[in-house]
């Protein structure tokens, strides 16, 4: 009987066929940390009575929620951070590079076939190259970090198979929130979801990043995608045989299989307070706004950026509204300032932040109040997020997001 | 302890974590500093009404959304023995385990209980509310070794005390 991807990953790593169900140890290749949970994760480690880490050059941390600090006991996690890295010998460290997810892959750490466990849910994004990624908390980063390996339970898959060609308006944000608002919430809980089919072959991998980013939200444990040679480039690698052969096999067994047509998606949003509650953008035109966010590890990238930019090139935003840019990495940042994609967004009147996870996480720059409303191209809408728990957040894509930056309400893109 | 009884506290589907522990209070230094504020979207008053040994019954996918670790610690730290729900999101469900939270899934008894009633767990067995038993099923081993152990700290502290003695 054949495989799916992640039975694939997870035969290779640990040099045994595994079925669904079975719960088996691995050997983890990489592990992310960010600047929320290192105090926690160190004080674990050493609680647990480690002295080393079982493979400094495998661990990476990465400070993005809290960059810079806006309080100041956030200096408190760079101290700690700053400490752990240096104590143990530690060499993968961004102090203000980006978003985590971003630059896992961005900067090479993720490679396709890879496992690799975050402390952080969106830690699913590294699907985007074929790695089975998942998020964990910090007490199983902790002992990870001391032994290399954590238990999992092997997932059941769902398969996603998208045809067609997709409409203008319709980006991957409108497939995913599509898909949870499809499976609901709980969905794909402990699965594993597999995208095949045309439309996801013609995808930029930023545009996978964007799907496998928000699977966590209808709880599946990863998001795979089978590695081309998009990723291969993407990557900078030449795919060996056996990153080739993580592909689904013809008779591997599905426990769901659903099919789309991409011509038949339209712009969507999820709306408050659940990323489940997805409703056609049509269905809410003329609803009053006044704040825009574009950024995130879902759709901060270049890709993200400029088609905002087209969308606002030549026109303002509404006076009443705050349109706040956020790029997903430095590197975004350059690409997007050299190609002249940040200057439309500023003469179109946008306020562009550092890169970091900025409004996302509700820390920094743009919080809002009771009754205030936000269209956001981030992952999550959920109560109280981005301030109070009075503020309606709906998540849309960047073209969405734009188009109603213009107008100061809901308009399809 | 193979069964206890506690006065039970209701939540509805989805109870994300964000629910659980709102993100502006993770900076906090302890988690102690953090309960207060538990479940304030939703009910502020919650956090300050629980009492130790209280049961949360919920319904699908508690415990949705970020990875924190804080939420299953919090939920403990407010002194619930234990949350039933119809089904757990698979991080906290983890991070629960990890940290000594016992978690029953149940999709019954729901819509029989009210707030304020009490109930009584017997491990590994049923779920008592006034006359009708609820069956539950068992954890799997290697869950059951951890939560015995106290959690992965206590489980990992044994195995580098172990791995001492054999230098």
């Amino acid at each position: 009987m054949g495989l799916t991807i992640i039975e694939k990953i997870v035969r290779n790593n640990i040099g045994k066929e595994v079925r669904p169900g079975e719960i088996v140890t691995v050997n983890v290749d990489r592990v992310m940390i960010h600047d929320i949970f290192i105090p926690f994760v160190a004080s674990k480690f050493e609680e647990m009575g480690f002295t080393k880490i079982w493979d400094p050059d495998k661990a990476v941390l990465i400070y993005d929620h809290l960059v810079p600090a806006s309080q100041v006991d956030d200096t408190r996690h760079f101290r700690i951070g700053n400490e752990f890295v240096e104590k143990y010998d530690m060499k993968n460290i961004h102090r203000s590079d980006g978003i985590c997810h971003q630059l896992m892959t961005e900067a090479g750490y993720v490679k396709p076939g890879n496992i690799v466990f975050g402390t952080d849910s969106h830690t699913t994004t590294y699907g985007c190259v074929g790695a089975f990624s998942s998020g964990i908390g910090y007490t199983e980063m902790a002992s990870i970090l001391g032994t290399g390996t954590l238990w999992i339970r092997v997932p059941e898959t769902i398969k996603v198979n998208i045809t067609g060609k997709l409409p203008e308006n319709v980006m991957a944000k409108d497939i995913i929130l599509k898909l949870i608002g499809d499976l609901g919430a709980d969905g794909a809980t402990y699965k594993a979801l597999e995208f095949t089919g045309d439309t996801v072959e013609n995808m930029t991998v930023a545009s996978r990043m964007c799907m496998s980013n928000m699977a966590i939200e209808a709880g599946a444990k990863c998001a795979l995608f089978s590695p081309d040679e998009k990723t291969a480039e993407y990557c900078g690698i030449t795919l060996t045989e056996k990153e080739q052969d993580l592909v689904g096999d013809a008779d591997a067994q599905y426990c769901r299989v659903i099919e789309y047509k991409a011509e038949e998606f339209v712009p969507v949003m999820a709306c408050p307070s659940n990323v489940d509650n997805v409703k056609p953008v049509t269905e809410l035109v003329g609803k009053n706004i006044d704040q825009v966010f574009i950024g995130s590890c879902t759709n901060g990238r270049l890709e993200d950026l400029m088609a905002a930019a087209e969308i606002l090139k030549g026109k303002q935003v509404a006076p009443f509204v705050k349109l706040i840019v956020t790029p997903a990495s430095r590197k975004i940042y350059q690409e997007a300032t050299k190609n002249g994609t940040l200057a439309v967004l500023a003469e179109a009147g946008a306020i562009i932040t550092h890169p970091s996870c900025g409004l996302c996480c509700g820390r920094t720059g743009g919080i809002l109040t009771d009754g205030e409303t936000v269209i956001a191209t981030n992952n999550r809408n959920f109560l109280g997020r981005m301030g109070t728990s009075k503020v309606n957040i709906y998540l849309a894509s960047p073209k969405t997001a734009a188009a109603c930056a213009i107008e100061g309400k809901i308009v399809a893109p | 302890m193979n069964q206890f009884t506690g006065k039970i506290w209701i939540l509805g589907d989805d109870i994300d974590t964000d629910i659980i522990i709102p993100t502006e209070y993770l900076a906090l230094k302890t988690v102690q500093d953090m309960a207060p504020y538990a479940f304030s979207p939703l009910r502020p008053e919650l956090a300050g009404q629980i009492k130790e040994g209280d049961i949360i019954v919920a319904g699908k996918n508690f415990g949705c959304g970020s990875s924190r670790e804080q939420a299953p610690e919090i939920i403990k730290a407010l002194g619930i023995q234990c949350v039933i729900a119809k089904s757990f999101a698979r991080i906290f469900f983890r991070n629960a385990i990890n940290n000594g939270l016992l978690l029953i899934e149940n999709d019954q008894l729901q819509d029989a209980v009210k707030e304020g009633e009490e109930i009584t767990v017997i491990l590994n067995k049923a779920i008592e509310y006034h006359e009708n038993q609820y069956p539950i099923t068992s954890l799997p081993q290697n869950l059951v070794d951890i939560l015995n152990a106290g959690g992965l700290v206590k489980a990992m502290q044994k195995l580098n005390s172990a791995k001492d003695c054999t230098i």
